[in-house]
């Protein structure tokens, strides 16, 4: 009688509990790996849970950006199928305040067309209509589908899922440095600050997804990854104001956005450099701009009851270095350091925002399968996600 | 414009007798949160320091905690208005201690999941608004932003480990309102029980504590109105309606 000895699935590390790991973590683990993913602090704790809550049309990025526009409204569609009741459904208005803003509108309705995002012209008596707290001196509007999202509660919901298919989510760990024999990593070591005892885990590969910090746990395994911490300033105001989110009929610039998430009103944002994404500060002249930027959408902006600001730090990928790694999409970057730095079974994803995260993921995760020989396709995109508090009772 | 503020803050390391304080001194400006500051003892003094937080807005709940005795979401916490020399910290009362400020929100879940409420309701539009084309129903999120505030502060949850609590009845009452699909007979039986509404001795802790308005003992209250007025329809209703 011959006895098959089934080797264990390959072992995956994934160093960073924002919204990519996350799903990573789910992709991973639906694909049949054995995956544990390490955070230095509370999951969602970073980058992830402090943005606005913007579930992207794709329109903001239409007339410069077709690759990320195309990516935002694909997942935009795919993620109210696999999370349904995630979502304020209520589509939102690109408004135009002036000459310049309606000739970028022009541009913005074609760019739209182009890019498969469904669009529709609104006059200004119409988006008054919808939205009475607009500026009056409106000229004009364009409804998109954006919706908003709970930027920590979404990508709670792929965490829960991981769980109930095997992945191990490890916060409050503390990767100090990683495991390398022979330009290879080998796994990760640190320390679990619940107990203040340290670990050491042994994995096949170790996905490096940690957002802005991706730059500090890449020079661990003594590689550079381009990453810049790019923060901006979000205000948060009680009250809504609006059903829609708002967006400036305009390229992209500071608090050109206001996003209604339950109670509050959210007003966006701002962008700077910073070298440590743990000392990002709120500039208060940032702030002053949120009020004075916002309320040229909603005039109601400027008297709303302050609820608080805060700054999130993007991680925008930078151009310096040789990006020699495989360069997947404008918006985000999977880097293969075996393939850039001669260093194997370590990866890094990042760039990318929330709307994204999930394609983020997949596109990892093939990296991770095709270099570990797995051949099972991804079940992100019609996997129906459990609840995101059953993230606590799983 | 810096001025140092003393912290005291709660410490417990799993395996550790007992907790204790440490001290730490952080130079405040003038819009600094409690969370801002504990995550720069974090940053400059000792990295070891566990706490929960992620929109720093008062949207997630994760940040809630005892900052001089009182539950707050440590987000919207500003240092200076509190206006004492030095400011305690400490976790939330009524869950399981996991380290330092942590706790463990599995049982607070437990209560809450069995309940059911979905995320989202149905939204009263901005005043004079119309609905878009297209959009079939306004939606927006529950007030309830699940940071275990209200159960800290509750007496009763402090002497009954299965007393359902605030924000487990607060949304079971918000399910009676807007069933939006659920089994709302099951969420009342959860709810008509020695351990639901009527454990309550009104209090109102709860509704003082909420930082996000839901009004739980006032739900509370609610829901044993429409308990009752269940009862009494029942009492008088025709017998082959009784049915038994």
């Amino acid at each position: 009688m011959t006895v098959v000895h089934r080797s264990p699935a390959p072992h995956v590390v994934i160093v960073g509990g924002g919204g990519t790991g996350g799903a990573l973590a789910l992709d991973l683990a639906l694909r049949g790996l054995r995956v544990t993913l390490v955070e230095r602090g509370e999951i969602t704790s970073g980058t992830t849970g402090r943005h606005h809550g913007l579930l992207h049309s794709g329109a903001r990025y239409a007339v410069n950006d077709p690759e990320s526009a195309a990516e935002c409204i694909q997942e935009n569609q795919l993620l109210r199928r696999v999370a349904p009741g995630s979502f304020e459904e209520n589509d939102g208005l690109f408004v135009g305040l002036d000459e310049e803003d309606m000739a970028y509108g022009e541009k913005l309705f074609a760019a739209c067309g182009e890019t498969g995002i469904p669009a529709r012209w609104l006059s200004a008596a119409e988006a008054l209509r919808l939205e009475p707290n607009l500026n009056p001196a409106l000229k004009g509007a364009i409804q998109v589908p954006d919706a908003t999202f709970d930027a920590m509660r979404l990508p709670l919901r792929w965490f829960a899922t991981a769980k109930a298919h095997g992945a191990l989510i490890q916060p409050f760990c503390e990767v100090t440095s990683l495991i390398v024999h022979d330009k290879c990593v080998t796994g990760v070591r640190g320390r679990d600050h619940r107990t203040e005892r340290d670990f050491e885990i042994s994995a096949d590969i170790v996905v490096n997804a940690s957002g802005p910090w991706a730059e500090k746990v890449a020079a661990m395994a003594g590689v550079d990854v381009p990453i810049q911490p790019s923060p901006g300033v979000l205000l948060a105001l009680r009250g809504r104001f609006c059903n829609m989110v708002i967006n400036r009929m305009h390229k992209s610039g500071d608090g050109d956005i206001v996003v209604p998430q339950r109670a509050l009103s959210i007003v966006g944002t701002s962008s700077w450099i910073v070298d440590d994404p743990d000392d990002l500060g709120v500039p208060e002249d940032h702030v002053q701009k949120m009020y004075e930027e916002g309320a040229k959408l909603i005039p109601a902006v400027r008297s709303a009851p302050f609820r608080q600001a805060w700054s999130a730090a993007r991680p925008l990928i930078g151009s310096r270095g040789a990006a020699t790694g495989r360069e997947l999409s404008r918006t985000f970057k999977c880097f293969d350091h075996m393939e850039r730095d001669g260093v194997e079974g370590f990866v890094t994803i990042s760039g990318g925002k929330g709307t994204t995260a999930r394609a983020m993921a997949e596109t990892t995760a093939d990296v991770v399968c095709r270099k570990l020989g797995v051949d099972a396709p991804c079940r992100t995109r019609d996997t129906v996600l459990l609840p995101h508090t059953a993230y606590y009772t799983a | 414009m810096g001025e140092t503020v003393t912290f005291r803050v709660h410490r417990y390391k799993q395996g550790d007798a007992a907790p204790h304080q440490d001290t730490f001194q952080v130079e405040t400006e003038p819009r600094t949160t409690v969370l801002d500051a504990l995550t720069a003892i974090r940053r400059t003094q000792d990295p070891s320091l566990t706490l929960r937080h992620s929109c720093f807005h008062a949207s997630c709940g994760t940040c809630a905690m005892k900052v001089n005795g009182r539950e707050v979401l440590a987000c919207v916490t500003n240092v200076r208005e509190l206006g004492t020399a030095e400011v305690v910290v400490e976790p939330l009362e009524n869950a399981p201690l996991v380290s330092d400020l942590v706790v463990e929100m599995a049982p607070f879940f437990a209560r809450y999941n069995a309940i059911d409420r979905p995320l989202v309701r149905e939204s009263e539009l901005v005043p004079g608004a119309q609905r878009a084309p297209g959009v079939e129903r306004a939606l927006r999120y529950e007030d309830c932003i699940e940071c275990g505030i209200c159960v800290s502060v509750c007496p009763i949850a402090g002497t009954d480990p299965d007393y359902l609590g605030p924000a487990a009845l607060a949304a079971a009452d918000r399910v009676r309102e807007e069933p939006r699909g659920r089994d709302l007979p099951f969420v009342l039986s959860l709810a008509d029980d020695p351990h639901g509404v009527w454990r309550c001795h009104a209090a109102f802790e709860c509704t003082e504590a909420c930082p996000s308005n839901v009004d739980p003992a006032g739900h509370i209250m609610q829901l044993r109105r429409a308990l009752i007025g269940g009862r009494l329809r029942r009492l008088f209703a025709p017998r082959a309606e009784v049915g038994r």
